[in-house]
């Protein structure tokens, strides 16, 4: 958060302590999503444009209220809406509010071969640094949420940055802000992470839920936005959410041992090859015999 | 081939006279592949490694890479095709080539006078030959599935995870296919090399590694 440039270690020509050191402030952000609360409003989505300056994208019409399939390279916030019937018959609409988790373990920054491209910052938020994207899309192929997505014309690839302009200046971000239910909250991830088990834990008590629980997922190291799901022991249910997101396995076996393999390769056959060179030497032609006469002019005509 | 491809010098010392080995489409169409491959190469490894990425502003940058990359791969499988059309005769794999194939400890060796005679090309040419070229059958396939990568829906990803895989895992068995090519044919065998700028080779270089062609362009029965 903004603090990290604002607590003071030492003062030039100062009496007495320095004010503020040594807090050990917690730096790491965390949004929480309450989707027990939210009602499918969607001012976050408007809000979320308005801030990074988005036009409106064509809607897609599925029978539900949902804007879109998808999240879009210029659309980064999107609530899923989902119909549940449960045991009972009753129905439920869940909603979801879909977007970049900021993953503490990111697949996109570990599939990205561009320097730079992808940064993790101290606070938590995974961003994408556009001017240095070449646009070959391995973000899209190791992040296990579908975040990442391509615009064809700019051959670049954008996804939520968790407001960082904002953040960075002391403000919540844009989603949060415009939330009216106050299904949206921004802090410290140890406080919406308290905030949003006490919710689950309220939910399962007084509202029936047993199942209530917060989505938080180990997989991908934690998450710097996490749910508080009615269900969350089945967060298919809203929209697609994985169970246990993983970075893909062949995004680790790509990016770990196939590099050290082939790389050992490599050096080693042009090592193996100069060694061979100094061992062997070169390959000559020899002289054919002379009593192999291969001269056959004369038969030409 | 006829006897025309026999220089008509009446020098005393047949072994210094040339044959035809490559044919002018033959060493331009090499040469295309072989271009376009080091720029596969190049821009690939960028890829590969991030301390390797500095290769990409070599050839103008990430981005510049990233969009030429795909394009060299059809331009290269193009040479590749044109090659197979030019040379699958050539490249059948017989008994010769088996007997060579077993004597091979002569031949890294460099015992070459053990061998057992070969035609146009050698066992271990033919095998660099259909290497490549199922290689590039794979890395055509998982490549386009990497070019256009955002057109792949959500629920066709493990294409993703596949092709990433075989694109990279096969560019290292044609990385290793490549050095030994450049080695073999620009270093190690004296002679090589030129016959693919200016097509020709003595008759002691034919007769030396590829005896049965040898005696095929002369026109004389095989011993």
């Amino acid at each position: 958060m903004s603090q990290a440039a604002t607590e003071l270690i030492r003062i030039s020509g100062h009496a007495g302590v320095v004010p503020g050191k040594g807090l050990n402030r917690e730096f790491t952000v965390c949004k929480l999503v309450d989707t027990t609360t939210c009602i499918g409003c969607k001012a976050c989505e408007v809000a979320c444009l308005e801030w990074n300056g988005y036009t409106f994208t064509e809607t897609t019409f599925d029978n539900t209220y949902q804007t879109m399939p998808e999240t879009a390279w210029n659309y980064w916030n999107l609530i899923k809406f989902n119909e549940h019937e449960r045991a009972d018959g009753t129905m439920m609409l869940l909603m979801r509010k879909d977007q970049c988790m900021h993953c503490a373990d990111p697949g996109c920054l570990a599939a990205c071969p561009a320097d730079a491209a992808i940064v993790q910052y101290a606070n938590g938020i995974v961003d994408f640094q556009e001017a240095n994207c070449i646009g070959c899309g391995y973000c899209m192929t190791g992040c296990p949420f579908n975040i990442p997505k391509f615009d064809p014309p700019s051959r670049k690839v954008f996804k939520c940055t968790l407001c960082n302009d904002r953040v960075t200046v002391g403000l919540e971000p844009a989603c949060i802000k415009a939330c009216p239910t106050g299904c949206l909250h921004f802090g410290t991830k140890s406080e919406m992470k308290e905030l949003a088990e006490t919710r689950a834990a309220q939910l399962r008590t007084n509202s029936g839920f047993q199942d209530a629980g917060v989505y938080d997922p180990a997989g991908v190291g934690g998450t710097h936005v996490i749910y508080v799901l009615h269900d969350a022991k089945n967060p298919e249910l809203y929209g697609g959410l994985p169970r246990d997101p993983q970075i893909p396995w062949s995004v680790r076996l790509w990016k770990g041992p196939l590099k050290w393999i082939g790389n050992l390769a490599m050096v080693g056959g042009i090592v193996g090859m100069a060694l061979h060179y100094m061992r062997f030497g070169p390959k000559k032609e020899e002289p054919i015999p002379p009593n192999e006469n291969n001269n056959n002019n004369e038969r030409r005509v | 081939m006829t006897t025309d491809a026999v220089s008509r010098s009446s020098t005393a010392n047949q072994n210094e006279e040339t044959i035809v080995r490559y044919t002018f489409f033959e060493r331009i169409n090499h040469w295309i592949g072989a271009v376009s491959y080091t720029y596969l190469l190049v821009t690939g490894l960028a890829f590969w490694s991030p301390y390797l990425y500095w290769l990409a502003a070599v050839v103008g940058g990430g981005p510049t890479a990233r969009f030429w990359h795909p394009w060299f791969g059809l331009i290269f499988t193009l040479s590749l095709f044109v090659t197979f059309v030019q040379w699958r005769g050539d490249m059948k794999i017989n008994d010769a080539d088996r007997a060579w194939g077993r004597a091979i400890p002569d031949y890294i060796e460099n015992h070459d006078e053990k061998l057992p005679p070969v035609g146009r090309f050698n066992f271990g040419q033919k095998l660099f030959f259909w290497g490549i070229f199922y290689s590039v059958i794979l890395l055509l396939l998982s490549g386009v599935a990497l070019w256009y990568t955002e057109t792949l829906p959500w629920s066709l990803r493990f294409l993703r995870f596949i092709a990433i895989l075989i694109h990279s895992s096969v560019a290292l068995i044609t990385i290793g296919l490549f050095l030994i090519h450049v080695y073999m044919s620009a270093v190690l065998e004296e002679g090589s090399f030129g016959s693919m700028i200016h097509g020709y080779v003595t008759r002691a270089w034919a007769w030396t590694f590829h005896r049965t062609w040898y005696y095929d362009v002369i026109g004389k029965p095989r011993p």
